[in-house]
């Protein structure tokens, strides 16, 4: 178990406290700045009322729920079960697969019922794609905060790649509806393996190209490590998840901790941060972890492709969906980490509570603990590596 | 060229007009050429092929974007100080276009043949601070005014190690007239300042050869924050201060700071050529020297290093406020003087 | 540790504040008095043989019998278990011991369950809605709530 250090904000002097030798304080005026809604690098409508003294951030205050578009409200107003499943498209609209895989699990363990193998298989090779292809924009789009530009637009490249997978696979290329209670809308298209095979192959020396430009780079590392360092007990007690809290070193993964889909019959590690560059928790650190999870999820998605089974891709469910009177919270591991639905079901053909716990909401929450005492410039690389979808935040 | 236009004119008022517009009419051209080159470099280094469209390989889009930004409403905002923020384009673009005055393009033509045009460069080229903190708070934005803030800082602080260099080449090459520099550097690309001078014997060259190239290289570095580029370009760092000094800015005037930003760093690219890397000189000696080919020579010259500074924005993160300072106060200026004390010392000897 | 023992635990040191279980549904939950939420949240947290350090998820639910609920799903990173807890308070008095001052994370659901169900958490250091605007009325996730006209000058069912 690795220890991890007390947050370092011994750099932030202390104005009141400085006082010249004729009694004057040395204290300035504080300056409140709104970062957001609308600012480039607060990836979407999140709003940061910021306290700075000079550059230095004194405090956060993040204002949410821009981006409110009622989820749950719709959730319980649908007639039907399956037709949740493009609001939960929706939520998090750079992993879509992903949610509508926790969404739909979630209703299968309310009926009880058991997916063919082929599905379990699809899902897990769907899911590790969406999860590269999110965590190529979180990676992207970090470089961006970060200064560096030509990164991100390698890494939509790549991204671009898996949308024209999905794109064969069920025709849309951001908000899917592919995943359904019960199975997949439809089978996988002819070549699919080919083309997966062929990508796998070609993403793998991308990333250490990836690697080489900005992650191994001179000033990135300078202007990460050591910054916005989540200890391990705050990680834990904000309920961070996913990167974020795996960065401060836990060993914390749903889908080898919480098993759902085949993720026990492939191979693969969980990645944790080691504080290789700085502290343990860093911004490099969940950076990091982030980049070898990319790799993991290409190992994952190479074994399923051998090994995915031949049938059916829906279960027998009824045709109108209704659960039995009662209740489940079922969490899977989203790229952003723990995303969790919480149904009640009254035994009608809607469900009577959907309650959405979406990983990024809590891994924001935790920002006005490691952002003070930053820098302006640390802010924003803090809030890039929490990888935030305030569409996910928001609902 | 000086004599051309006073036997064409007679009238002293009319030769420096005449005397000032080439290095105007270059900028603007330039200007044109650099937004293109730029745009297209990055896009090749990302994978991607920009305009297409706007003529041959979009060669007109520069041209079309510029059309664009006079025709564009200009808002001033209500709250701001509005001479000022009027202002503050022009005063940056006087400096940086007073600073072309005292660049020898050929030994034919300069501007102004002042004897102490490298101190004159730095001295007009500082004014372009004002203007940047006259246009954050002019704008009433706490971003611009951050913005303002930090360019004002991170100039000042590179303007010492950029004097220091300057210091170095001034040492080896005897004056501050900066045609005077460049017939210093006569004869070869081995008789340039980086490679030690062309006044010195073979020994004293192999000493100097070190500390030259050190000197050159944070000369460049330096020069990089002289023009808010990457990894130096903390004023208008997008994600963080969303555009800097010249968020409100838009039209013309913001087309205005745009040119001055591309100006200055043919500007700051020239002074170091000229300083360095024998300006309008002929690497080969006295083959294909002359007026004509001093222009090709220099041009050719002062766009390698924009280029190069294309090349690094597209490449490199941006360093954060403190350690942009530590990397001028504690690297680049004791470095210098060590550069300094050692050339001094070998050249007594 | 399986939940009957958890569930014994508990009773055994907090008596009827621990008011209700159901250990045999698929997620067992219990269920304990609104009021005394705080002191059981600590002794799970903190008691080494249950160390539920991790706040999966806490929402808000309208039952629509009078009934307004507050689930709390537990688990532990540790010993990898889990169990639901759950406070049950009344649409008159929609008051529940808040949890924030144990879990951090509970401060950000506390407020969205305050915003969509209207349930008051005592205690709570900054109780404001987080997901609608702050002059929205009404609690828009409870069972008998209407649409309003009109918000802001603006009609509100398009």
């Amino acid at each position: 178990m690795i220890e991890s250090k007390v947050l370092p904000t011994d750099y932030v002097t202390k104005p009141a406290d400085l006082v010249t030798s004729t009694g004057r304080s040395l204290r300035t005026d504080e300056m409140i700045i709104n970062m957001g809604p609308q600012h480039p690098s607060t990836h979407g409508v999140l709003r940061l009322e910021i306290v700075v003294d000079g550059e230095i951030v004194v405090d956060v205050i993040p204002h949410i729920g821009y981006l409110h578009r009622c989820f749950e409200k719709h959730a319980e107003h649908m007639t039907n079960y399956q037709q949740v499943i493009p609001y939960a498209d929706r939520m998090d609209y750079v992993a879509s697969m992903n949610n509508d895989w926790g969404y739909a699990l979630a209703v299968e363990r309310l009926l009880k019922i058991q997916v063919p193998p082929r599905v379990e298989y699809i899902r897990v090779i769907m899911a590790e794609l969406q999860r590269i292809a999110s965590h190529l924009i979180a990676l992207g789009t970090f470089g961006i905060d970060m200064g560096a530009f030509t990164p991100f637009l390698w890494c939509f490249r790549d991204r671009e790649r898996i949308l024209d997978l999905f794109e064969m696979t069920c025709g849309a290329r951001l908000l899917y509806n592919y995943i359904w209670v019960g199975g997949v809308s439809h089978d996988l298209p002819a070549k699919f393996v080919e083309r997966a095979k062929d990508f796998c192959a070609y993403f793998k020396p991308k990333i250490k190209e990836f690697n080489d430009l900005l992650t191994y780079n001179e000033i990135f590392i300078k202007r990460t490590a050591n910054v916005g360092v989540l200890p391990r007990d705050i990680g834990i007690n904000y309920a961070c998840s996913g990167p974020m809290l795996r960065g401060s070193g836990i060993d914390w993964d749903l889908r080898r901790d919480d098993p759902y889909g085949v993720y026990n019959d492939v191979e693969w590690e969980v990645q944790i941060g080691r504080g290789e560059m700085g502290t343990v928790g860093d911004v490099w650190d969940r950076f990091i972890v982030k980049v070898r999870e990319m790799e993991q999820s290409v190992r994952i998605i190479e074994q399923a492709l051998a090994k995915i089974p031949d049938g059916n891709v829906q279960a027998a469910i009824p045709k109108r969906i209704r659960p039995d009177a009662g209740e489940i919270y079922v969490r899977t591991e989203s790229p952003r980490g723990e995303l969790g639905f919480y149904i009640i079901s009254d035994g009608t053909t809607s469900p009577y509570r959907v309650k959405a716990r979406s990983p990024a909401f809590a891994n924001l929450s935790v920002i006005h603990e490691i952002a003070r005492g930053c820098m302006i410039a640390d802010l924003v690389a803090i809030v890039g590596s929490t990888d935030i979808v305030l569409g996910e935040v928001d609902r | 060229m000086e004599q051309l236009f006073q036997s064409l004119a007679g009238n002293p008022i009319v030769v420096s007009v005449l005397l000032a517009l080439p290095p105007l009419i270059f900028i603007l051209l330039y200007a044109l050429v650099t937004v293109y080159l730029e745009m297209k470099i990055a896009a090749h280094m990302q994978d991607r092929v920009a305009y297409m469209r706007t003529g041959w390989h979009g060669v007109l889009q520069p041209v079309a974007d510029m059309l664009k930004l006079i025709q564009k409403e200009d808002i001033i905002p209500s709250s701001g100080d509005k001479i000022l923020f009027i202002l503050a384009p022009y005063l940056i673009f006087m400096g940086t276009y007073a600073g072309f005055a005292a660049i020898p393009f050929s030994p034919a033509y300069v501007g102004s043949n002042v004897n102490l045009g490298v101190f004159y460069i730095v001295a007009a080229t500082s004014i372009v601070v004002v203007g940047l903190l006259m246009s954050g708070w002019a704008s009433n934005n706490k971003w611009s005014l951050l913005g303002s803030m930090r360019s004002a800082a991170q100039l000042v602080s590179y303007e010492l190690p950029t004097i220091l260099a300057i210091l170095v080449a001034v040492m080896l090459t005897g004056s501050l007239n900066l045609q005077e520099v460049i017939q210093a550097q006569a004869g070869g690309f081995w008789n340039w300042t980086v490679f030690g001078g062309g006044s010195v014997s073979v020994v004293q060259k192999i000493f100097l050869l070190p500390f030259t190239i050190t000197s050159f290289l944070i000369l460049f570095t330096a020069s990089l924050a002289e023009v808010n580029r990457t990894p130096f370009d903390l004023p208008e760092a997008e994600s963080e201060l969303v555009q800097g000094y010249n968020t409100e800015y838009s039209g013309m005037k913001f087309a205005i700071f745009y040119l001055s930003e591309y100006a200055n760093m043919f500007l700051v690219s020239a002074v170091a050529t000229c300083l360095f890397l024998g300006g309008w000189q002929s690497p080969f000696g006295e083959a294909l020297n002359g007026p004509f080919w001093g222009v090709f020579w220099l041009v050719l010259k002062g766009m390698g290093f924009v280029v190069l500074q294309i090349w690094i924005r597209w490449t490199l993160p941006r360093l954060r406020v403190d350690q942009l300072m530590y990397t001028s106060w504690k690297v680049l200026t004791p470095m210098l003087f060590v550069c300094i004390f050692a050339v001094g010392f070998i050249l007594v000897l | 540790m399986s939940p009957q023992e958890i569930h014994d635990n508990l009773k055994a040191k907090f008596g009827s504040d621990v008011a209700e279980a159901k250990l045999d549904a698929p997620q067992p939950w219990i269920r304990i008095e609104p009021d005394k939420v705080e002191g059981v949240a600590r002794f799970l947290r903190d008691e080494p043989v249950f160390q539920f350090d991790y706040l999966s998820c806490l929402s808000g639910v309208d039952y629509n019998d009078g009934r307004l609920g507050v689930v709390y799903h537990l688990c532990s990173t540790t010993l990898k278990h889990s169990i639901v807890l759950k406070a049950i308070c009344t649409k008159e008095q929609p008051h529940v011991q808040t949890v924030s001052a144990v879990w951090g994370t509970a401060n950000w659901h506390e407020r969205e369950a305050f915003d969509m169900i209207g349930i008051r958490f005592d205690g709570h250091p900054d109780l404001r809605r987080i997901l609608c605007p702050d002059d929205w009325e009404g609690h828009p996730l409870r069972k008998d709530y209407k649409v309003p006209e009109f918000y802001d000058g603006m009609r509100v069912p398009y």
